[in-house]
């Protein structure tokens, strides 16, 4: 066996064990260094120089792209380092929007933090901010200019992760911007509205469009029914802020606190979730067998729709025909409303902020009205409920009202990658005992990896399956299919795992966004009904609403957004 | 002005350097070569070439003073201003052209597109301060007056 390495951070000996950068070596001392454009999904750019280390020769490393050498003695913490980290943060405060009151991020910004943990009482240098232009093109996304400190995260998330480009550096020296190609507004740029740019920003230059007022005003409005539907991934990633731990399925909480904030009815878009599993398998099936395009791709993600209509039309045909869960519960309540004649609004709480996009789509409009009438995320959720005061620890929780309540664990699952593939596999299986649910459970969809393929018996074939997650891992299975491999089924899901880490959720590191979907899982098999097909609410919507008209309200065909 | 671009000249660039991004910079001086500044429709159209993404060619091209976004004149007229050029006054043979073209430090292009004003920071010909250069050819030893008779020939010229 190799001797053991050692360096020494701060006066303590660490033993080095394969870690890539002294950050990570650092934090084994249980010292959390300053950073703004650190990252571990991400490339190392070293542009913030926050976490620079004083090496014994009194010279500086950056810590995120120095990797742990035997026998380094390095401080953290100096007179000369502190100096210097101060430094850097006046100069980004001279050159930032300090409007901090007013601003969306405040409280949770990390310039903010850093200028208070180093005490910035001041700032010697004249402000030289560009004026705010807020670009409000985008549904999903508003961009900020002055409070962007060039860190380069946004930049890197979308083409690294996603494989978008929608946004690069541009420009040079004190004339540098983050820009998308000829400064166009988002909206015009291949931007998908994934929202990951928002979550990885650690000021408020990138921030989500919020709803919120047009929210509030409807329900403010006593002629207005007010009706709101919740996604599977919102209820175990809006715990942490409100008190509770992450991953905790806070369902009963939030129905609680939606009812005092004055909605008329709550629904779980899980069971529209078992909707789109019944019509998405049907597809499937009556695709294997008539010989229809194949791979058969999902269509729950408005992300991916919108990549795929932007970079890879001629995809467009593999794509399911099925309306999202969030669209197919909007067009089943906004059809109830119409036949009764009242005036309705309809809101979903979204893990997403590309749902903002997918909801002003001209396709889910009936008669110029949306079916979806605002797209509220579960940061924006959080909002209102302190905006309204409400002490959700406090409250007690509520269930959800009918019809819309009974789910099943399927249709929870979707918030997870994964997650529909194992509906749609519990569905297709014609084993329908418990012990193949756990069967099913360990086939290969499950885990965090980007991209999962696993081979499953069917008849007397063999279906290939791929579940991936991030745009960037969606586009290499693309290029393999270009190359002439076959699938049979593709999911989609244009966040890196999930929904769960959806650009609307709450930031997480990697450790909690796992026990979100962890979450999921739990509140899955805590259900007594698992397979969509066993919602009995799912006949009673197909003999009644949904009679002679599961074309017109559950289906849909992409492809005007290029 | 939108104008129907012809792309064979990048064709031909990226068959020499390869359709790779780091072909990207020479494939944009040839560009910039032949249309004497880089149109928008290039981008466009490198960028499904090359398989990236149009902000990032965007990027490289607003990073060096070389590309130029906006259509420039036949004659691009560069004044030095480098530390030699400076001090044996170049400013004036700068305001002399300014004034003769009715350009100014925003506007450097005609309207007939005949010419365009802009400073450099050295041309490397320091010997023949103040130097100012036409396209690829030095004119040595300057003055206004020299400097706007130039212009007038190459007036007359077309």
């Amino acid at each position: 066996m190799d001797k053991k390495k050692y360096m020494t951070v701060d006066g303590v000996p660490v033993e080095i064990n394969g870690e890539k950068n002294l950050l990570e070596i650092i934090r084994k001392v249980g010292i959390e260094m300053p950073t703004f454009c650190y990252y571990s999904e991400l490339s190392v750019y070293g542009a913030c120089r926050m976490c620079m280390v004083e090496n014994e020769w009194g010279g500086f490393e950056a810590s995120c792209s120095t990797p742990p050498r035997e026998g380094m003695n390095i401080k953290t913490n100096t007179e000369k380092l502190r100096k210097y980290r101060k430094n850097i943060l006046e100069l980004l405060l001279a050159n930032h929007c300090r409007d901090c009151t007013t601003c969306e991020k405040n409280n949770d910004c990390k310039l903010q933090a850093l200028a208070r943990k180093f005490k910035i009482e001041g700032v010697r240098f004249p402000n030289t901010a560009s004026k705010a232009e807020r670009d409000q093109s985008s549904p999903c996304i508003v961009k900020d200019q002055s409070k962007c400190i060039l860190c380069g995260d946004c930049v890197r998330v979308c083409n690294e992760v996603q494989n978008v480009g929608a946004i690069d550096f541009a420009h040079r020296g004190s004339k540098m911007t983050i820009s998308t190609a000829f400064d166009r507004p988002l909206a015009q740029s291949p931007c998908v509205g994934c929202g990951q740019c928002v979550a990885v920003c650690p000021t408020g230059a990138l921030i989500l469009n919020s709803e919120a007022e047009v929210i509030w005003k409807a329900l403010h409005d006593k002629e207005l029914k007010t009706t709101v539907q919740i996604a599977p991934a919102v209820r175990v990633a809006i715990g942490k802020e409100l008190g509770f731990k992450e991953g905790e399925n806070a369902m009963g909480k939030i129905v609680a606190a939606l009812r005092l904030m004055g909605f008329d009815e709550i629904y779980d878009t899980s069971l529209a979730a078992d909707l789109t599993v019944l019509e998405e398998t049907n597809e499937f099936i009556d695709r294997l067998n008539n010989g229809g395009k194949l791979p058969l791709m999902t269509s729950c993600c408005p992300g991916w729709i919108q990549y795929a209509e932007k970079k890879h039309p001629e995809l467009l045909e593999n794509i399911s025909t099925c309306r999202s869960p969030m669209q197919m519960m909007a067009s089943i309540v906004k059809a109830q409303a119409r036949e009764k004649d009242e005036k309705h609004f309809h809101v979903a709480i979204m893990p997403c902020t590309s749902k903002k996009f997918e909801a002003i789509r001209e396709e889910f409009t009936v008669d110029g009205q949306r079916n979806v009438d605002a797209v509220l995320t579960t940061k924006g959720l959080i909002r209102m409920i302190q905006e309204a005061g409400i002490k959700f620890s406090e409250i007690e929780p509520e269930a959800i009202d009918m019809p819309f309540s009974t789910i099943s664990g399927a249709g929870v699952i979707f918030g997870v990658t994964g997650g529909v593939t194992e509906a749609v596999l519990r569905r297709v299986s014609s084993n329908k005992n418990r012990a193949e649910l756990v069967t099913l459970a360990n086939v290969g969809q499950r885990g965090e990896e980007g991209i999962k393929e696993f081979d499953l018996p069917f008849g007397e074939r063999t279906l290939k399956i791929v579940v991936c997650s991030g745009l960037g891992n969606a586009e290499k299975v693309i290029k393999r299919m270009e190359a002439g491999e076959h699938f049979d089924f593709v999911e989609v899901m244009a966040c890196p795992g999930g929904c769960v880490n959806g650009g609307g959720q709450p930031f997480a590191v990697r450790e909690e966004k796992s026990k979100r979907s962890k979450g999921l899982y739990d509140t899955d098999r805590l259900l007594s009904i698992r397979r969509a097909e066993d919602n009995p609410i799912l006949n009673e919507l197909y003999n009644g609403v949904l009679k002679d008209k599961v074309h017109e309200l559950l289906h849909v065909h992409y492809g005007k957004h290029k | 002005m939108k104008q129907k671009i012809d792309f064979s000249v990048l064709d031909q660039a990226i068959k020499e350097y390869g359709n790779e991004e780091k072909s990207l910079i020479a494939i944009l001086q040839r560009a910039q070569e032949h249309y004497r500044y880089l149109p928008e429709e290039v981008f466009a159209y490198l960028a499904e070439k090359l398989n990236l993404p149009e902000a990032r060619i965007y990027g490289v091209a607003t990073f060096y003073e070389n590309f130029s976004l906006e259509q420039k004149g036949k004659y691009v007229v560069k004044v030095c201003d480098g530390t030699a050029c400076h001090v044996r006054k170049s400013i004036p043979i700068l305001e002399a052209l300014r004034k003769e073209l009715g350009l100014s430090e925003q506007k450097k292009t005609t309207d007939d597109l005949m010419f365009t004003v802009e400073t450099v920071s050295c041309l490397g010909a320091c010997s023949s301060a103040p130097a100012v250069m036409v396209n690829d050819e030095i004119y040595p030893t300057m003055t206004p007056e020299t400097a706007v008779a130039l212009i007038n020939e190459l007036k007359e010229k077309n």
